[in-house]
């Protein structure tokens, strides 16, 4: 196991050798991420370790592959996206265009849920979903759009929850246990890196989405976050956060409106 | 180095359980003081999407504050914080609480044994962890860390467990420091909090 000794070091390691900084992410989830990586790829030495990660770019890139975490879900918590469906996107509906940012995007489920509620109110054709990571792993799999075929039975039944009314099989084509998703529903998406610790706003968003991607980082981070979100939101744009991710801790609160019970905020100055 | 065990002041109290501990938890938790000198982490293993149901149950059935938790949410004395479902509960330094969506261990999320290794981690001896009925192996291994890391390690006693497969598969693989009922552990608990360095006095 690494100590906490260790993990400063390698934080610093990183910072220096690839301009990566971690300094802001919560130690207590990344020390276990670490330390996975370390006992997955078996070492015993921690300098040995280090050495790998200075020297050689490939690991650096399975490093990032393997301690961020991308674990995700097409209409994950149906009732967010029911709320989406039923308030937010008619409100968007009334604009002449409409620019969606999926902050933390990972493999892209969360981007094609959005691209089949827009198809759904007939109003994907003037939208685009700029869709952004730290991971260019999960970046290629999100262009792709394929997905285990094996879980779209669960996605059938969040899509259904979330008040869908169509067939879901009929956004998929099925092949060798894999579902590709795509055709028109991808047409609206660009997908880049982005970094939310140094990079910054390149945009003007009417709903940005970033959910379940803060929860890795310190309060001083998340803030950080938060503040380019604002700068990159309209005024009366949203702000959608992950269940257990909430504003009530930021300077920006004030300057936000909560829309109950669910985790979305109304930019209101 | 003993005095120094029994002085240290028990922070956090963590229970973890799955089938049939409910009804300990809200057995202990009646039979505890309202204002205990530490922290309360329960991790249940639950379906998605029941938290509040859980929360409001808890808050029925005991007078100490139930908080419901968020990511980086603080930790306070005197509060019992249950795990959100879907999750894993980790603990930061700075006493605030983290959310994490990796991957299930043990087939669960959150995972006993995620959360028992992280809190051994920032509480060393500072901790006790307490394992509870249960039908899965979760939780021996972070046990097993809370005892490494110097805190103090209670499994309830399979005997008066509903499901004794997970503090049956605990006493097999480490040698906790009590095996009690729903009513020795509380009677622990409320000795800690008399213990404590604020109430002693
Ligand atoms: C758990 S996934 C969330 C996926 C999706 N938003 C959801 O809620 O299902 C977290 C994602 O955040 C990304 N991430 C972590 N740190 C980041 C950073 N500094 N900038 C941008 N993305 C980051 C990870 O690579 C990962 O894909």
């Amino acid at each position: 196991m690494i100590d906490d000794r260790e993990l400063e070091i390698l934080i610093n390691e990183i910072f220096e050798y690839h301009g990566f900084d971690f300094g802001g992410y919560s130690r207590a989830s990344l020390k276990r991420r670490v330390d996975r990586l370390y006992n997955l790829d078996r070492f015993t030495n921690f300098s040995q370790f280090l050495m790998k990660i200075r020297e050689q770019p490939d690991y650096f890139k399975r490093m990032i592959e393997e301690i961020t975490v991308n674990v995700t879900e097409m209409f994950r918590d149906p009732q967010f996206y029911k709320v989406l469906r039923t308030e937010i996107i008619p409100v968007l509906a009334t604009k002449p265009f409409i620019r969606i940012w999926h902050a933390g995007c990972s493999t892209g489920e969360e981007v094609y849920s959005m691209a089949i509620m827009l198809k759904e109110a007939n109003v994907l054709h003037k939208s685009l979903l700029y869709a952004t990571d730290i991971n260019p792993l999960v970046l290629d799999t999100a262009k792709e759009g394929v997905f285990p075929l094996r879980m779209m039975q669960q996605y059938s039944e969040n899509y259904i929850a979330s008040g869908g009314k169509e067939d879901f099989s009929k956004y998929y084509t099925a092949n060798y246990g894999l579902a590709k998703l795509g055709g028109e529903l991808s047409e609206k998406m660009v997908y880049s890196l982005h970094n939310l610790v140094s990079d910054g706003s390149f945009n003007e968003f009417d709903l940005i989405l970033c959910r379940n991607v803060m929860i890795y980082f310190d309060k001083d981070l998340q803030e950080r976050a938060l503040n380019l979100f604002d700068d990159s939101l309209a005024k009366l744009g949203y702000l959608a956060l992950g269940t257990k991710e909430t504003l009530k801790f930021s300077q920006l609160k004030s300057r936000y409106q909560q829309i109950n019970p669910n985790k979305l905020w109304k930019k209101i100055k | 180095m003993e005095e120094d065990k029994v002085t240290n002041p028990v922070k956090l109290v963590i229970i973890g359980g799955s089938a049939g501990s409910l009804e300990v938890v809200l057995k202990v938790l009646a039979l505890i003081t309202d204002k205990p000198s530490f922290a309360l982490v329960i991790v249940m293993h639950r379906k998605s999407g029941e938290d509040s149901l859980l929360e409001e149950l808890l808050a029925i059935k005991t007078k100490i504050k139930v908080q419901a938790v968020e990511d980086k949410t603080e930790m306070k004395p005197a509060t019992i914080y249950i795990a959100p479902s879907d999750y894993h509960l980790l603990f930061e330094k700075n006493s605030t609480l983290s959310l994490d969506t990796s991957e299930k261990v043990n087939y669960s999320r959150p995972s006993i044994d995620v959360s028992f290794e992280s809190a051994a981690d920032v509480y060393g001896s500072d901790l006790v962890g307490i394992l509870l009925s249960g039908a899965n192996s979760d939780g021996t291994e972070g046990l097993a860390a809370i005892k490494a890391a110097g805190g103090t390690t209670i499994v309830q006693d399979p005997e008066t467990a509903e499901t004794p497969y997970m503090p049956k598969y605990a006493i097999q693989h480490l040698q906790p420091d009590y095996i009690l009922d729903a009513k020795g552990i509380a009677a622990f608990l409320n000795l800690i909090d008399k213990n404590s360095p604020d109430k002693a006095a």
